[in-house]
């Protein structure tokens, strides 16, 4: 704490993060209404700006070159992006975006553990809602990453067809359990796990980003191009418990705010979007082979 | 902060995001999910901070890219909303 921002009462970092929520909720609660969508939009926009802005003169900034050039770089790309694309590609852009975010709070979780066993020397100092919540981002943002990835690519004509085979639950399950197993061995640090112990290079997080990236695909690549849009609600809320979990081993208050706020309301949303198609969440995401998609093709 | 005090947080922010929702127009999902996920770029906070802390190499370089997308995820969505939004008012002849 000697950005510089150095000399100011140490709440003040927490009452702008504060403020930043404060701004998210009013944001959100304008987006729900026709007429002040816009104003709620930039609300959230300048509670984001004040989130960011306090971070980056609160904390000391060891490499502010990096720093400048990622967020550069980021800003043109997104800003490229957005102001280039047509009307009709626009769900499938937003997609892509939220991919972006959760591969960003996988990344991150995946940085800060690296740091956290650099500096505490050995991996079984770090505590357990670190080690844990790391688990959970990485799970949630590769899911959200890969899975944003094929959904977007479904809205914009690439491998619109839904691809199925048989047993696909099975695999799913199978793809699940064993990040569910690699995940155990990043919380516990057992050494029953023999090679998958929390090394300077966090290797079973890596391994578990690997099948959760697979388990994304898998799960997305079966349902066809016309539900992707409660596949991207969905994929939303896993985005922002992405970050809420980032919290978590960030010890940052701002991002279980925004995190939840944005996993809470998108699950809701995924919800009335599926009761308006007459369909049940899990009909969408698993109907079962044999079923519906045998009848149509 | 204790691990509790951010589970409250958690708890909290949950049950305010669900009662946020419960009433919108159908004309407003895509926008909704498109303002939502700017906001879910609050991870780029996280990401500035491992990437400007630069304490192993390993972690300055996946704070990049995580800045990088986080970014994009940030500036990008906002705009996309932004341009939603505007088209919807006209729609509607406001």
């Amino acid at each position: 704490m000697a950005g510089l921002a150095d000399g100011l009462p140490p709440e003040t970092l927490q009452i702008a993060y504060l403020l930043a929520g404060v701004l998210f909720i009013l944001g959100l609660q304008r987006l729900t209404h026709p007429r002040t969508a816009a104003r709620g939009n930039l609300i959230s926009a300048s509670g984001m700006v004040l989130a960011v802005g306090a971070t980056v003169l609160w904390f000391e900034i060891l490499s502010p070159l990096v720093l400048a050039a990622a967020l550069l770089v980021g800003a043109a790309i997104g800003t490229w992006l957005a102001t280039t694309v047509e009307t009709t590609d626009m769900p499938q852009l937003v997609g892509l975006f939220n991919g972006f975010g959760g591969g960003a709070s996988a990344l991150v979780a995946g940085a800060e553990l690296v740091d956290q066993v650099g500096t505490a020397g050995t991996a079984s100092d770090l505590s357990v809602t670190v080690t844990a919540a790391a688990g959970v981002t990485g799970l949630v943002g590769a899911v959200t990453f890969c899975g944003s990835l094929v959904a977007a690519g479904k809205l914009h004509g690439v491998l619109e067809d839904p691809i199925r085979y048989s047993g696909e639950n099975v695999v799913k399950a199978v793809t699940l359990l064993a990040a569910v197993v690699v995940g155990v061995a990043l919380v516990t640090q057992s050494p029953r796990f023999g090679p998958l112990q929390l090394g300077a290079f966090a290797t079973p997080y890596w391994v578990l980003l690997a099948l959760a990236s697979i388990l994304g695909v898998l799960l997305v690549v079966p349902i066809g191009g016309a539900d992707m849009p409660v596949v991207i609600a969905l994929l939303n809320a896993c985005s922002g418990l992405a970050a809420a979990s980032t919290g978590f081993v960030l010890d940052n208050s701002v991002l279980i705010i925004a995190g939840t706020l944005v996993g809470a309301s998108g699950i809701i949303l995924t919800v009335i979007m599926c009761r308006s198609m007459n369909r049940s969440l899990r009909n969408v995401l698993f109907s079962e082979y044999g079923g519906a998609s045998a009848a149509a093709g | 902060m204790a691990f509790v005090e951010h589970l409250t947080l958690f708890v909290l922010a949950a049950f305010l995001g669900y009662e946020l929702i419960t009433k919108i127009p159908a004309t407003l999902h895509t926008p909704l999910i498109s303002g939502t996920n700017a906001i879910s770029g609050i991870t780029l906070i996280g990401s500035v901070l491992v990437a400007g802390s630069g304490n192993t190499t390993l972690a300055t370089v996946l704070g990049f890219f995580a800045v990088v997308l986080a970014t994009i995820n940030v500036v990008g969505g906002y705009l996309i909303s932004q341009k939603m939004l505007k088209s919807f008012g006209r729609r509607r002849g406001d």
